[in-house]
């Protein structure tokens, strides 16, 4: 197991569907807002108590700490979204995630873990599409007021080797 | 050569700035001018491998944090050229060339790990940590047949790996291909080895990690980007608009003698607004006194090092970057990959009486560096952007005359001094 608490766990079926769906949803509008530069909005999907690392496959399997990107805390997630946003200089581009294979992990009332691979696709103005990266989201969510919110998210990268540098978020 | 992507586009109708080896001169201006041909020719890429990461110069290839045991290694480079570094089992460390002496394999595929020989995957030549030969299967040939295996006077002692000089200072470990290379003390300069001493002496080094990014650009540029404090609060909104660094900021860029060594060292100001006055302020476009950060804690200083400086970033010729940025700590390797291209090679680390508190603030004011860092994209980007301006226009030079025509250590952050002493230094080498 690469990361310690993300192994899978006996589930009965049919609550592990809909934890899927739920999950499925929950990507698909956190990457439709990163997606269409929406970084103000970003925050709303994190947990106040969370973690966010972006990290390379080879740090993960090590247990190495270190984070491409590395925040504790909402505070955090809302000053690299006002950062990049507001101090930032780099060329203009287009980022889209496409998400699959959610794989649901653990499941109960409050709490859901899953993994779910990901592709990040970049288009520079003028160049061709590229994969940026290959990943996969370790995510825990809770729970609030109905809704999923972050509480972990590591952003595991296969693709070890990064083009210049990372903009936005995963 | 590695790509990421073709990030470097070479658009239709340009020529590339490259020419008979005989017109490559420098211009007559002298310093104060860079021909775009030393970023963009292939011809002159070949002689900076050949007469400088092959040349006379300690390269640095790992943290000794990285082997702690007998019998573990690391890949690693020494300019593009791929080799090994390892320890042996009497503690000494060993890097030779990851090129089987028989065919020339890349025999070693995996970033980092520990065993007693390494075996070439092909035809199972193995060597010993110091890269001596150990046995050619079928040497003495198969048995009653003629003609078969090595001749009779084939001996391994003589067809081990291509070995490197090593030297090592408190954990950093360097090689060169000179055998007769100078003490690495004496290469660096007292200069360059005080700062060095700041952060490594009497640390034991804990790894938090690492980071690989190619970046499209020359790989003299990043030696340039970390020897030219003009840039710093003019490229780095965020330095300023969150008070980090500001014009006016207690700084030094300092080299060593032979102009190719750098240190760029600040001190975080305790109270921005009594650094900066209006006139000051004007030339920073992004200077605010309104803007706080949510989490705070991740620019504060926590002192830990006996230095007047809270950031030095030091460049050591040819291919290392050591940076302490207030308490982020790390090292870069620089790898050329063409004339457009390089690979960083980043290990980021901590020290071993680090508090579990004390690394967490290490890794999240890792945020401010890196491919992902607050400064680390810009310069990347803005590295790309040079390298596809020499590339793509048909101008032929860039201009170096902030400061003057001084060269080497200068106390003020408006100068390219010390990127002329670097390229003094460089012509020597490169013969232009
Ligand atoms: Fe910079």
């Amino acid at each position: 197991m690469m990361i310690p608490g993300y192994e899978q766990t006996a589930l009965d079926p049919r609550a592990a569907l809909e934890a899927r769906f739920e999950v499925e949803a929950f990507h698909a509008s956190y990457c439709h807002m990163l997606d269409t530069g929406d970084l103000v909005n970003w925050v709303d999907f994190f947990d106040e108590e969370c973690t966010y690392v972006v990290t390379g496959r080879e740090n993960a399997e090590a247990g190495l700490p270190v984070g491409l990107i590395y925040a504790e805390g909402r505070g955090m997630i809302r000053d690299r979204a006002y950062a990049v946003k507001h101090t930032q200089m780099y060329a203009p581009r287009y980022m889209m995630h496409t998400v699959s294979n959610v794989l649901v992990l653990r499941a109960s009332a409050d709490e859901i873990r899953s993994v779910s691979n990901y592709l990040l696709l970049q288009t520079l103005v003028e160049g061709r599409t590229t994969i940026h990266q290959a990943g996969r989201y370790y995510d825990t969510f809770v729970r609030r007021a109905g809704a999923l919110l972050i509480r972990e998210r590591r952003c595991v990268y296969d693709s070890d080797l990064i083009a210049n540098d990372l903009v936005f978020p995963v | 050569m590695f790509s990421t992507t073709d990030t470097v586009i070479h658009p239709p109708g340009t020529a590339t700035k490259e020419r008979e080896p005989a017109t490559y001169v420098w211009p007559a201006a002298g310093l104060t001018e860079v021909p775009d041909w030393i970023y963009t020719s292939q011809v002159i890429y070949d002689r900076e491998v050949e007469r400088i990461f092959h040349g006379s110069t300690w390269n640095y290839v790992a943290l000794e944090a990285e082997i702690p045991k007998a019998n573990d290694f690391v890949r690693s480079w020494i300019g593009p050229t791929p080799v090994v570094v390892a320890r042996d089992a009497d503690g000494s460390v060993h890097v030779f060339e990851n090129r089987c002496a028989h065919r020339g394999v890349e025999f070693c595929r995996h970033s980092r790990g520990n065993n007693a020989e390494f075996v070439c995957p092909y035809h199972q030549w193995t060597y010993d940590m110091r890269g001596d030969l150990q046995g050619v299967p079928f040497r003495r040939g198969m048995k009653g047949e003629a003609d078969s295996g090595m001749p009779r006077d084939f001996n391994p002692a003589q067809h081990g790996l291509h070995k490197m000089k090593v030297a090592r200072r408190h954990g950093v470990v360097f090689a060169s291909f000179d055998h007769d290379m100078e003490p690495l003390e004496t290469y660096l300069g007292e200069e360059i080895v005080h700062d060095f001493d700041v952060l490594f002496k009497g640390r034991q080094l804990r790894i938090l990690g690492y980071y690989r990014n190619e970046l499209p650009g020359n790989w003299k540029l990043y030696h340039e980007n970390l020897k030219d404090p003009y840039h710093a609060t003019l490229l780095h909104s965020f330095l300023v608009t969150f008070g980090l660094m500001v014009a006016g900021s207690k700084s030094a860029m300092i080299a060593d003698p032979s102009g190719r060594h750098g240190t760029m060292a600040s001190a975080k100001p305790a109270d921005v607004t009594k650094v900066v006055d209006a006139s000051t302020a004007s030339q920073m476009r992004a200077y605010r006194t309104d803007l706080k950060l949510e989490d705070p804690r991740f620019i504060d200083f926590v002192p830990e090092f006996d230095s007047p400086w809270t950031v030095t970033m030091q460049t050591i010729w040819p291919n290392l970057i050591v940076q302490r940025e207030l308490n982020t700590l790390g090292v870069r390797q620089i790898v050329p990959n063409g004339p457009n291209s390089m690979i960083m090679n980043w290990t980021m680390f901590g020290f071993d009486t680090d508090t579990e508190e004390m690394t967490r603030h290490r890794l999240r004011q890792g945020n401010l560096m890196g491919p992902a860092g607050f400064l680390g994209l810009e310069d990347n980007e803005a590295i790309k952007f040079l390298q596809e301006g020499v590339r793509r226009s048909p101008t032929e030079v860039g201009i170096l005359k902030l400061g003057g025509t001084t060269e080497g250590t200068a106390t003020t952050l408006v100068t390219e001094s010390a990127i002329r002493s670097m390229y003094r230094q460089y012509r020597e080498v490169m013969g232009l």
